[in-house]
Parts: C-alpha cells; sequence; structure tokens
C-alpha cells in the first residue's frame, strides 16, 4: 500500500469512526451511571433524522444562506430530540425502575420506527424518491479550516473535517477528564459503582442517572447528526446509518469505559470496518469475514477483562440494575 | 448539605408491594395497552388526520381481513413464541441473552447448508431429521460460547451475545456469496424449489400449520419443564441467588451451561422453522429483529409459557395490524415499528405498578 492510499485510509477511518465516537462517549457517560441503555442505535437514527428535519425546515423557511443558522437549527433539533429519546428511557428505567434492557431494546426499535417514518415520510412530500437532499445545510457541515489544504499530506490526512469531527474529539477529551478529575465525574462514577452507597453519602442518585442519560443520549445523537450531514453530504436515506450504533456499543467496551481511549477506539474500529475495501482483490467472501472483525475484537476484549479481572477495567458494578432505595 | 426542615416528608413515597392480586393486574395491564392504543391513536392523528376509528379497523383487517392473514398472523406469532420460549430459560436464570437473533441465525444457516448440500442426495426422511440435529446444534454451539465464559470468567453475557449475533450476521453474509443464487443477486432465493427437498410437510395443505403445532407442544413441554422438572426449579434457585445455588448444592456452572444450550437449541429450532417450515431461504435478515421482541414476549409474560401465548399474539397483532394501518393510508411501513414501540412503552412503564404502591403524604393531625 503506497504512502497515499494510507493517508486516505487514515482519513477514512477517522470520519467513519466520528460517529462511532459519539456515540461511544455518550454511551460511556450513560453506563457511569449505571444505567444500560442499549437504546443508543435507536437515538443515534433520531439524532440524524431530527436534524434533517431541522435542515429541511431551515432551508424551505429560512435564509438559506446563512451558514450560521444552517448549522445551529439542526443541531439543536438534533440535541433536543436526542435527549427527549434519552428521557423515555430515563423515565421508565429511572422512575418507574423499568428493565433496562427491554427499555433500551424498544427504544431502538422505536428509534428506527420514527426515523424511518420521517425519512420516508419527507421524502413522499418531496417527490425525491427515496432519499432527502439538503446540500446547502450539508456543504456547511463539511465546510473545513481554511488552510488545511495547504498542509500537504498531513493537512488532507488530519485536519481536513468539519466541525463536529473536532467536537467529538474534544467531547470525549472533556468527558474523559470530568470523569477522572471533577467531583461531579467521581460523583456519578459512585451512582455507578453502587448507588446505595452514593445515595447514603448525599449524592442524588436520581438526578445524576437523569443527567447522565439525557446528556449521554444528546451526545450520541450528534453521531447521527454528523453521519448525515457531514459523512453523507446533507442526504438522508432510511436505514442508511447500518448497525453504527452497536458498534458504538462495542467501542464502549473495547475502551474499558474511557472516553479518552474512545477516540483512537472509534479510529480502529472505523479502520476494521472500511479496511477489506483497502486490500487488493479481496474477494466478495472475504470481505464479509472482514466485516466481522470489529466484533470479534471486542469479544475478545470482553473475555479478557473478565479474565485478568483487574478492577479498574470492569464495567460499572450496578450497570443495568434499576436502583430501589429500600431494596436491601 | 441543605437544611432539612423537620417536617418535609417527600410528597410521595415508594415503597414494594406485595403480590397484587390477579384482577388487579391484569386491570392495569390493559390500561397500560389502553393509554398506549390511544397515544398512538393520537400521534396518528396529528400527523395524517385521519379518522382514528378508521384506522383501527384496518389494524383489525390487517389481522383478519382473509384466511391468508390470519394464518400469516399466527405463523408469526408462532415464531416470535417459539424464540420468546427458547429465551426464557435463561431469562429466568437472569443470564441477559440478547443473542437470540443469532443464535435463530445460525440455526437457519445450518438448515439451509443441509438442504442445499444434502437435498438431491437424501431420502426426505433422513434429510430432516438431519437438518433438525444440526440447527439444534448450531444454535446450542452460538448459545454455549457466551454462557461458558460466563460460568468460567463471570464475563458480561449481554455485551458477549449482542456482539455475538453480529458475528452470525456476517457468517451468513459470508455463506451467502456461496450460496446465492443466480450468481451475483447476492440472495439465495427459494432453496430446493423444483424438488422441495428439507421443506416441512404441509399439513392438510396447510404450509404453516406444522411449525403452530410444534411450538403449541414446545409450550406445554417448556411450562411443564419450568414448573415441575428438577432443572426448572435449579434454574429458579441459580436465578433467585447464585450464592442460595451454591449453598444447597447445585452446580452453578453446570446450570448456566446447560440452561443456555437449551436455550440456544431451542433458538436453532426457530432457525429451522423459519429457513424450512416458511421461507425456503435464508437473508441476514431471516431472524429480522424477532430475538429482540421475544425478549420482551417473555419478560412481559413474567417468564410463564402460558402467558407468553397471550403476549406473543399481542405483539404481533399490533406489528401487523399497523403494518396494514400503513399500506392502506399509504403511509410509510415503519408506522407499524412506532405504534409498537409506544404501545410497549406503555406496557413496561405499567409494571411499575405491579410492583410498587405510592405512598401519597397524609396530613398529620397535630398539624392540621
Amino acid at each position: 500500500m503506497d504512502i497515499a492510499k494510507f493517508a486516505s485510509f487514515i482519513t477514512q477511518a477517522i470520519i467513519i469512526g466520528i460517529p462511532l465516537l459519539y456515540g461511544a462517549t455518550g454511551e460511556m457517560i450513560t453506563e457511569k451511571s449505571g444505567n444500560l441503555n442499549l437504546g443508543i442505535p435507536g437515538i443515534m437514527y433520531v439524532g440524524g433524522i431530527s436534524g434533517v428535519l431541522g435542515g429541511y425546515f431551515w432551508e424551505t423557511y429560512g435564509d438559506k444562506t446563512n451558514g450560521f443558522m444552517c448549522i445551529l437549527i439542526p443541531m439543536i433539533c438534533s440535541l433536543v430530540a436526542s435527549a427527549a429519546m434519552a428521557f423515555i428511557y430515563s423515565f421508565l428505567t429511572i422512575t418507574l425502575r423499568a428493565n433496562q434492557n427491554v427499555t433500551g431494546l424498544v427504544l431502538t426499535t422505536f428509534g428506527m420506527g420514527l426515523g424511518s417514518f420521517i425519512g420516508g415520510s419527507l421524502s413522499t412530500i418531496l417527490d425525491s424518491g427515496a432519499t432527502v437532499s439538503l446540500n446547502a445545510t450539508g456543504a456547511f457541515f463539511k465546510t473545513t479550516l481554511p488552510f488545511a489544504s495547504k498542509l500537504g499530506l498531513f493537512g488532507k490526512t488530519f485536519l481536513s473535517f468539519g466541525f463536529l469531527a473536532y467536537l467529538a474529539i474534544i467531547i470525549a477529551i472533556v468527558s474523559a477528564f470530568i470523569l477522572r478529575k471533577t467531583r461531579v465525574g467521581l460523583n456519578l462514577k459512585a451512582v455507578g459503582e453502587n448507588p446505595a452507597t452514593a445515595d447514603a453519602a448525599g449524592i442524588n442518585v436520581t438526578r445524576y442517572k437523569y443527567a447522565a442519560t439525557c446528556i449521554g443520549g444528546a451526545i450520541a445523537g450528534l453521531g447521527g447528526l454528523y453521519y448525515v450531514m457531514d459523512f453523507i453530504g446533507g442526504t438522508w436515506s432510511n436505514g442508511g446509518f447500518g448497525d453504527r450504533g452497536w458498534l458504538a456499543i462495542a467501542i464502549v467496551i473495547f475502551c474499558l469505559w474511557k472516553p479518552d481511549l474512545g477516540i483512537l477506539g472509534s479510529v480502529l474500529f472505523g479502520g476494521l470496518y472500511i479496511v477489506y475495501m483497502y486490500i487488493d482483490d479481496l474477494p466478495r467472501a472475504s470481505q464479509e469475514i472482514f466485516k466481522m472483525l470489529p466484533y470479534l475484537v471486542t469479544i475478545l476484549v470482553l473475555i479478557l477483562i473478565s479474565v485478568r479481572k483487574k478492577r479498574e477495567n470492569q464495567p460499572p458494578a450496578s450497570l443495568g440494575v434499576s436502583y430501589f432505595r429500600e431494596e436491601r | 448539605m441543605s437544611h432539612v426542615a423537620p417536617h418535609s416528608e417527600p410528597l410521595v413515597r415508594l415503597s414494594k408491594r406485595d403480590v397484587m392480586p390477579a384482577w388487579q393486574g391484569i386491570l392495569v395491564r390493559i390500561i397500560g395497552v389502553l393509554l398506549g392504543v390511544a397515544l398512538s391513536s393520537l400521534f396518528i392523528v396529528l400527523v395524517t388526520d385521519l379518522n382514528p376509528a378508521e384506522v383501527f379497523t384496518s389494524l383489525f383487517d390487517g389481522c383478519f381481513g382473509s384466511p391468508r392473514r390470519i394464518w400469516n398472523l399466527f405463523q408469526n406469532t408462532a415464531i416470535l413464541l417459539c424464540i420468546a420460549l427458547a429465551v426464557t430459560p435463561a431469562y429466568k436464570m437472569k443470564f441477559w441473552n440478547i443473542g437470540a437473533e443469532g443464535q435463530v441465525l445460525m440455526g437457519a444457516a445450518a438448515t439451509a447448508a443441509c438442504m442445499i448440500y444434502f437435498g438431491n442426495g437424501i431420502n426426505q426422511w433422513l434429510l430432516i431429521p438431519i437438518m433438525v440435529i444440526s440447527s439444534l446444534f448450531a444454535g446450542m454451539v452460538w448459545g454455549m460460547i457466551p454462557a461458558f465464559f460466563k460460568a468460567h470468567f463471570n464475563t458480561n453475557e449481554t455485551l458477549f451475545t449482542l456482539m455475538m449475533n453480529y458475528v452470525a450476521t456476517q457468517i451468513v453474509a459470508f455463506l451467502i456469496t456461496y450460496w446465492e443464487n443466480p450468481k451475483g443477486s447476492n440472495s439465495v432465493g427459494v432453496i430446493n424449489a423444483s424438488t422441495k427437498a428439507g421443506w416441512l410437510p404441509y399439513l392438510f395443505d396447510k404450509q404453516y400449520l406444522i411449525n403452530i403445532i410444534i411450538v403449541v407442544a414446545l409450550t406445554a413441554v417448556m411450562y411443564v419443564y419450568l414448573k415441575y422438572s428438577k432443572h426448572g426449579y435449579e434454574i429458579s434457585v441459580v436465578g433467585e441467588s447464585e450464592n442460595t445455588a451454591r449453598y444447597i448444592g447445585i452446580n452453578v456452572k453446570k446450570v448456566i451451561l446447560r440452561t443456555m444450550a437449551l436455550s440456544g437449541a431451542l433458538c436453532g429450532l426457530a432457525g429451522l422453522l423459519l429457513v424450512s417450515g416458511t421461507t425456503h431461504t435464508i437473508s441476514t435478515n431471516t431472524a429480522g429483529g424477532r430475538g429482540f421482541t421475544a425478549i420482551l414476549v417473555s419478560w412481559l409474560a413474567k417468564f410463564n409459557p402460558a402467558v407468553m401465548m397471550l403476549t406473543s399474539f399481542l405483539i404481533v397483532f399490533f406489528e401487523r395490524g399497523a403494518a396494514q394501518i400503513a399500506t392502506n393510508f399509504r403511509m410509510n411501513e415503519s408506522l407499524a415499528d412506532i405504534i409498537t414501540g409506544i404501545i410497549l412503552f406503555f406496557i413496561i412503564g405499567s409494571e411499575f405498578f405491579l410492583n410498587y404502591k405510592l405512598n401519597f403524604r397524609h396530613k398529620h393531625k397535630e398539624e392540621a
């Protein structure tokens, strides 16, 4: 593989990895509070379509040339809608103590349904076949740093992304910092490890769980927005998001619930996701085997951490269990 | 710490409920479903301004409108029920197997492989037992891999089984590249369309009857197995508390492995019913999300196989009905997922009122 091809592979791995990073960071924050939100794929899907919906209304009724608003409106829509999705999950699992696995799976079904319904209806209204195209909005999202193209191969490989890509990395680093160094982060971890102890220590368990799940959901939703606006360039097609949501959950495990590691993990998974395209003359059958890699690697990590039993690498101890104060 | 006023009892205090009378439990659930239906109607009206009564007529029409639709309704219920029965022993043991999707796919792949490779050489009466054994075995292996690591290293089974789904999907995608017919179509097409080798027989000329009979029998067996057998008892004890199980001399590892072997094998059977008894083809979408929906069926029925007949029927009823609504009113077919989702949210939410009691703040006499 020559250097230019390798550089393009790295670039592709990064842009495939960015939506995964958003999803993984969101899910990590959520899981740190002890909530295993399997609704993340649905939330990311809704995050994407709500951005499209916002972008559609702004392009139709607003000022298409105002780049700031073209970005702001879809972003707000995406954040609000995905936080609302996460709120449904929170209300059911935290306040009503419903089973987390079941609730998450229903949320994914619901989110996929909602996204495809809106997407399908929108393309019917627009009479645009099976897709919805918002090229003006997409172009604003894809705007890169003005000097990136002048920096040669380095600029092309690492600096040629839209702002959402950098935001993903910033969010991951900030989350890692908050979780590791601040009181809020440590409290959150305490809630996820042992809510009863956290409760006894005066931490408001309910509030932390709600906040972590909703903020986590909103962040994950941005992954959907990045995918449709930047990666695809403003064109929505139903189901196009694929299994990226589940891959994001895989990264959470792969990166041992550490958002900063998540950056590397996402790029690695992005690379595994597309590596088959970069191997010359790979027959289609082997391509399918290559697509298995991210999941196999995750399983391997899962086994390794459980065999080694290193305490700081374990899932949050109360993960998947609803907390009821009076339970013994 | 904020200063706490002396009489600040919270407005609502939760407490665990003792067992609720059965009729109350049913009532709460019915109210849940009705609220869900009401909210979905509201959704339909808001986005389409159709008359909800009209819409719900077509819901029934979609399920019972013609003999063919009724057969489809019961066929889908049977398959969903089969997978739900399969995951139930594991769930009762608190082994969160969300890998049914993959286990079904592996069973389906094994069935399809037998049909393709042995379809022309072997007598039909020998072929079908071979198919049954290999599908059970494939599902079993897929279920036992995570179980082995759970039993020995306490590896998180929810995440493990979830990942196994996608490995299975890719294995099927891989096999399809070999089996595709015609070449380049990336789909397998109907297997043995002319010879019908390896197709489950049509009893009384009804294609789906045999599936339904198998699943009904399985329901009865599973009911007895869980309720009256020693295995069933061990599963319940392990589910309640592993420590108790160990204390009374149950080999927990053995129970986990055995139960997941059973669970996976039955998922494999569902794969057989799908490929050999229903579609006569295979795709990565053969399980079609049923592996996940089955978890709901089992959980909503409180792991009781008899009640699962009802819950699986209910879910398929809403899915198929909503699909019909979408067709009749030229809406997107994803409407079905939205309606099912909303109704399920309400059913899930109503569980809360079965398990917990709300104690509102009393006005104390001395305060008055």
